[in-house]
């Protein structure tokens, strides 16, 4: 997923100031999928929302950087999410209040693939397809796996491109680790007219640490052993 | 404050989510207010504002989740939303958006229910809020408000509307009898004092404030003086009259049309508990679902009547 937050923040896509969160004008990332957070506290530090040495603080008792997103407590988060399937809907939320004010901001949601089983999922989905949303673009973080197995045996989701589509998307499938297909992706939403947009990368969880790739699915909520820490610092270039 | 009213005939008056509707349509030149209703717009009457504002107003449809979601959104974005549905789907079905997206956010979403209590008749108890106020109680940042009459849920819809913070205003289906005239002070968190006593003191909201204004009359036939407060603030409570009431009469009967745990006699017992411990009986729905039948039929069998008011206060004041 971090290929894609960073793509949003400090790939030019959205239109923020960390000088002024609260800005009306600014353009919305929710990560629904909230256990995704140190993803996303890494790439508001470095979009400059707080320090980077901050980081260090993750999930520490005074730290504001919590186990899953808290908009109260950092500046950047948009929505305090880690009960599965509620960031879309409060993304159109923000939607209709742009459209209300007629501001131009664009919301951005993502979600896992798992996630998507939670039914608010597609409730969300189904007004947003039906009203039309074409500022919401929702990313679905397809990396295949949740908690205790993979989707695909827990509750297969494909076809999800189509099931997306018959809800009224605008549906592209990308490798959500190329740059190039994220940047692309991005690019070809804003184009896209009176329809929301689901964009499905493609993932593949701890890439570029090969522990973590070796064995998918078996580091869900594992933090990586102390005596691997160097070697997988190395492989992903810190 | 005492209206003097002569409970034994109180004149009818609207049903309290009429009166919120009305009410809510008469702020709607507040361009901040938005409504997002679960398809039930012409029974919890934010029809009322969505025909005068369609583009601030948006039917959700069968999907409480989603819509109290949006609402979410809506109040991240600077809005004032009001999201509204039957107080069970509300806040039964969407309870952990409420609790995720509204509370833990502390996000400035008024969520009104309809159709509250076991006072719906007909439709039985799968449309029946009755642990609607507990479930909101429970949620740290919100204010919890019942109120008793047509007046009171207009201004408790102005006052919902004027606090920053999330709040839950809940409503019924019949028409009730009208308490305060036009004007009467309304402010959250403080009780009406809607009948003046001294011997016992009966606290209660909804439609059992009338219900209490009956049984008072009834016991001064008896020479039993009944203090009768209207605390339609559920939470923030006001226990400063509590207290007083604790302390200047024999006894407290709380009366509301709520199952027993988590509601008001729950959070005025906590009160009297801590500060002035003193006899204290109990009107509610108890600790069971009810049934299909007249409003008149499931109150005089679930217990919730001026006479089952007025014999908790007589246990009160036997002890």
């Amino acid at each position: 997923m971090v290929e894609i937050v960073a793509t949003l923040y400090l790939g030019g896509v959205l239109r923020y100031d960390p000088a002024a969160p609260g800005d009306p004008e600014r353009d919305r990332f929710i990560l629904s999928k909230g256990h995704g957070a140190p993803g996303l506290y890494a790439v508001l530090a470095e979009a400059g929302y707080f320090e980077v040495a901050d980081l260090a603080t993750l999930r520490k008792l005074g730290s504001p950087l919590e186990g899953h997103p808290n908009m109260c407590r950092v500046a950047g988060v948009e929505a305090s999410t880690g009960s599965l399937g509620q960031g879309l809907s409060i993304g159109i939320g923000h939607v209709l209040a742009g459209r209300i004010d007629k501001r131009d901001y664009r919301v951005y949601v993502m979600v896992g693939d798992g996630e998507c089983e939670e039914g608010q999922v597609w409730e969300a989905a189904m007004f947003a397809g039906n009203h039309g949303l074409d500022k919401l673009t929702l990313i679905v973080d397809r990396n295949g796996y949740q908690q205790t197995a993979a989707v695909d045996e827990v509750q297969p989701l494909d076809p999800l491109d189509e099931k997306f589509r018959s809800f009224g998307f605008e549906v592209r499938s990308i490798d959500g680790h190329s740059l190039d297909e994220v940047a692309d992706a991005f690019e070809w939403c804003r184009g896209v007219s009176g329809k929301p947009q689901a964009i499905i990368a493609r993932t593949i969880k701890g890439k570029g640490v090969s522990l973590l790739e070796a064995k998918q699915g078996g580091w869900h909520g594992k933090p990586i052993p102390a005596d691997e820490e160097a070697k997988a610092l190395q492989e992903v270039g810190t | 404050m005492s209206f003097g009213i002569k409970h034994v005939d109180l004149p009818d008056g609207p049903a309290t989510r009429e009166a919120f509707g009305d009410a809510l349509a008469e702020l709607g030149s507040d361009e901040r207010i938005c409504v997002v209703d679960g398809d039930v717009n012409n029974s919890t009457f934010t029809n009322r504002f969505m025909e005068r504002y369609p583009d601030r107003s948006f039917n959700a449809g069968i999907a409480e989740a989603n819509m109290v979601g949006i609402a979410a959104g809506l109040a991240a974005a600077g809005k004032i939303p009001v999201a509204a549905s039957f107080s069970t789907f509300l806040l039964s079905n969407a309870f952990d958006q409420i609790r995720m997206s509204v509370a833990f956010p502390n996000l400035n979403v008024k969520l009104v229910g309809s159709h509250a209590g076991i006072s719906i008749g007909e439709d039985g108890p799968s449309q029946m809020a009755i642990e609607d106020v507990a479930l909101a109680c429970a949620l740290p940042g919100f204010t919890v408000i019942v109120p008793a009459d047509g007046v009171s849920a207009a201004a408790a819809t102005r006052a919902m509307i004027e606090r920053d913070g999330p709040t839950f205003l809940r409503c019924g289906r019949p028409k009730v009898p009208v308490i305060y005239q036009e004007g009467a002070d309304f402010h959250l968190g403080k009780a009406n004092v809607v009948r003046e006593g001294d011997d016992v003191t009966v606290i209660a909201n909804g439609i059992m404030v009338s219900m209490a204004l009956d049984a008072a009359a009834a016991l001064a036939k008896e020479g039993v003086s009944v203090r009768v407060l209207d605390m339609h603030t559920v939470k923030p409570v006001d226990v400063a009259a509590i207290e007083r009431a604790a302390n200047e009469t024999k006894g407290i009967v709380v009366a509301e049309e709520h199952l027993a745990y988590g509601g008001l006699g729950a959070t005025v017992a906590m009160v009297v508990g801590e500060r002035r411990p003193t006899r204290m009986a109990f009107v509610d729905v108890g600790d069971t679902y009810a049934t299909s039948g007249t409003p008149e039929e499931l109150l005089v069998q679930y217990g919730l009547t001026p006479q089952a008011v007025a014999d908790a206060a007589r246990r009160v004041l036997k002890d």
